[in-house]
């Protein structure tokens, strides 16, 4: 966060009359035009955005694209390691990435509460632009809508992603082989701890900062290495529990995993200890898990590994020939149980 | 990690359980009161290294499992009210009475939020003067200190918007139910090591004599219920009937005297209504004289509600141990999560739910030993 400070001493806010946003920020008018012209447009600056027009238009010159949505409620807006602008980019960015993509064009829907600061909207849209030159993605059209105060929560974000899918793998559950090694990119639930102990003003010895971080390039670094990746997915809500679960469903093999190997901060652990969460469902915000062959499980390692949001990455477990849609793990004392969907709602609004 | 990884040591508790092993002669079924420990026990597969002569039965001690359902129906009237902020831990919203559950009210547009310890109704109460806030004060005699500090509070501050609707229960009486009950199979118990914490274990002296029945007071990770059990099979082994604490890193005989002085402060002794158990004598607390004006039955007037148990539940039986979740013909198909029937279902303490989440695939053999 001290950054996005720095960036914001260097940047003042663009738009001095109005302190807060006002219902008129998005009826249409003079003020709506001057938060555009003013702020938004020169933060995402790039010739398809500049046009000022209903929609980008562009060329896309690959067989095949990938297109995804999300949308971004995340309470508190800011929180160690990102803020709701940086997740809001990088959640749209890892969910291409995650098909194989690479990210190419992000559209942005605002919806602002009436009375939200300026300053807030300001430092948002600049870490909404720090996490897209980060990942090379550009922000080519968008929306901003203003409601009534008490009818919304400051902010929510929506963006939906393009991107270019330059392979011929099919990156799937379905693709799921037997003897596939699971990868997963690093330590897991510091994003859920962190939004957890900020909403709740819990203090533990060290601050927990959340995981949030682009995978395109780790992702794509894999299959640009001529690695068959046969599945990618990125742990987000539900966390790594979930997320196998889901795909032992679609592929119908059992997944079996081993607790032992799953990487957790100390931190996170006390954290999950005291307040009763299990990791394996907590969310991550930079965290995927990719499923290869075996004989190419320790090149992918290696390429994983090599990259900074990479360092703690590992091998949990293998895809068994066992066709039942089963996820098990095999416990710290060695013991096997199931792995299941976690029921209701462990955290709301953590994205 | 210090103080946890030392206690699910691999090997350590292969070593135990062979340790259990060569002591075990015949067939024996010890009980975990806590639902704290049934979730361990099933999590980490400590009863798959148990010798087959050995059954776990699983105990009542899930607070969310046995507030009766006339309980939870009075919750959620209180909740609809306006002017109510309704406060609660968040095991309880899911919960359901006859109708309904807490979620379901919050939906509506009740007011009722997840709270992680009674006092911050305080001071959501001092934040809002102009609106009644309520807790549900569910549990054993683990939460009781903390939800009597909370009433206590309010009383020493004159936070008169404040109340607390109470659902506390014992263990002690509980266990003398359950070994007073003529489908009694339990032979041992692991005693909750968090309630010992609190009240200590002299209350339990009398019963193991009594009933001739080993209590070994127990922790929560998976070594320290193998050494509960190498503990407990011991006894049995050698013909004993005694209290032993294994937990000694938390439990002291006396237990926590601030503790239990202000628990005798705020509250008082009372009849309880176990769901799907039924009523056990003595078996609850209920706030004292001094402190009946922050009772919130009477406050709201819900008092006198009842309400019938669905008839394909047998969560009764299993909170005895009487049954094993997996026994139950609803397990898995009508009851699930989603849709639980009984709060077994929903607590991440309750039985059923440890069974549901942990192991109701076939495919993991367990169901052996479980005839």
């Amino acid at each position: 966060m001290d950054s996005v400070n720095d960036l914001t001493l260097q940047c003042p806010i663009p738009i001095q009359q109005y302190p807060q946003v006002m219902l008129a920020h998005g009826g249409g008018g003079k003020l709506m035009h001057q938060l555009i012209e003013r702020m938004i447009g020169p933060a995402f600056h790039n010739s398809l955005l500049d046009v000022r027009h209903d929609g980008a238009v562009f060329d896309m010159p690959h067989n095949r694209l990938a297109f995804t949505t999300d949308s971004y409620v995340v309470n508190p807006l800011f929180f160690p390691g990102g803020d709701i602008g940086s997740l809001a980019v990088n959640g749209t960015v890892n969910d291409l990435a995650m098909c194989g993509a690479r990210p190419l064009y992000l559209s942005a829907g605002f919806i602002l509460e009436e009375g939200l600061p300026m300053e807030t909207l300001w430092r948002i849209v600049q870490s909404m632009r720090r996490a897209a030159d980060e990942s090379g993605v550009l922000l080519v059209t968008g929306d901003t809508k203003v409601v009534d105060k008490g009818k919304g929560d400051g902010i929510f974000i929506n963006t939906a992603g393009v991107g270019a899918v330059e392979h011929s793998l099919s990156i799937a559950p379905a693709s799921v082989l037997p003897g596939d090694a699971i990868l997963l990119s690093g330590d897991l639930g510091r994003h859920g701890i962190t939004i957890m102990a900020t909403r709740e003003n819990l203090s533990f010895e060290s601050e927990i900062e959340s995981d949030c971080a682009p995978l395109a390039a780790m992702a794509l670094g894999l299959i640009n290495a001529g690695i068959d990746v046969h599945c990618l997915r990125d742990l987000t809500r539900g966390g790594l529990a979930s997320a196998l679960v889901e795909i032992s469903e679609a592929a119908n093999y059992l997944i079996n995993i081993f607790e032992n190997s799953i990487p957790v901060r100390e931190d996170v652990r006390g954290a999950c200890e005291i307040l009763g969460f299990d990791p394996l469902y907590l969310a991550n915000e930079g965290r995927f898990i990719a499923f290869v062959p075996e004989a190419q499980a320790d090149d992918a390692l290696a390429l994983l590994t090599a990259h900074l949001n990479g360092t703690g990455a590992c091998r949990i477990g293998t895809v068994t020939d066992d066709r039942q849609p089963l996820v098990t793990l095999k416990s710290r004392i060695g013991a096997t149980r199931i792995v299941d969907m976690f029921s209701g709602e462990q955290l709301p609004r953590i994205c | 990690m210090k103080y946890i990884d030392e206690y699910r040591d691999p090997q350590a508790a292969s070593q135990y359980a062979q340790a259990i092993a060569r002591l075990t002669t015949r067939p024996w079924t010890l009980m975990e009161v806590c639902g704290g420990q049934t979730h361990a026990i099933i999590k980490f597969g400590v009863d798959e290294l148990l010798p087959k002569e050995i059954t776990l039965v699983h105990g009542p001690g899930c607070p969310v499992c046995v507030t009766p359902l006339e309980l939870i129906d009075k919750a959620i009237t209180i909740a609809s009210r306006p002017g109510v902020i309704f406060c609660s831990f968040g095991d309880m919203l899911r919960v359901p009475g006859s109708e309904k559950d807490l979620f379901m009210v919050k939906a509506a547009g009740g007011d009722v939020r997840i709270v992680y310890s009674p006092l911050d109704c305080l001071k959501i109460a001092r934040e809002n003067p102009d609106k009644q806030v309520v807790f549900f004060a569910v549990g054993f005699e683990t939460t009781a200190p903390a939800n009597a500090m909370a009433v206590y509070q309010a009383s020493q501050q004159g936070i008169t918007n404040f109340s607390v609707l109470v659902s506390h229960v014992l263990v002690p009486p509980a266990m003398e139910a359950i070994l007073s009950s003529t489908h009694n199979r339990v032979q041992g118990f692991l005693a909750a090591g968090h309630v010992c914490t609190v009240m200590g274990y002299t209350e339990y002296e009398p019963i193991a004599v009594k009933y001739r029945v080993p209590i070994v007071v127990t922790g929560f990770e998976p070594l320290d219920i193998l050494q509960g059990v190498y503990m407990c099979i011991r006894q049995l082994e050698e013909g004993r009937a005694e209290v032993e604490n294994q937990y000694t890193r938390m439990v002291r005989r006396e237990g926590n005297d601030p503790a239990r002085k202000l628990i005798s402060e705020v509250f008082q002794i009372t009849h309880r209504k176990w769901r799907g158990v039924g009523e056990i004598p003595q078996s609850g607390l209920a706030l004292s004289e001094p402190y009946r004006q922050f009772d919130a039955e009477m406050r709201f007037g819900v008092e006198g509600y009842t309400a019938e148990e669905s008839s394909d539940c047998i969560s009764g039986l299993v909170l005895q141990g009487i049954k094993k979740p997996n026994e139950c013909p609803a397990f898995g198909n009508i009851c699930t999560p989603e849709h639980p029937l009984g709060a077994t279902m929903v607590s991440n303490e309750g039985a059923c739910a440890a069974y549901y989440r942990y192991r109701r695939f076939p495919a993991v053999s367990v169901s052996t030993r479980e005839a």
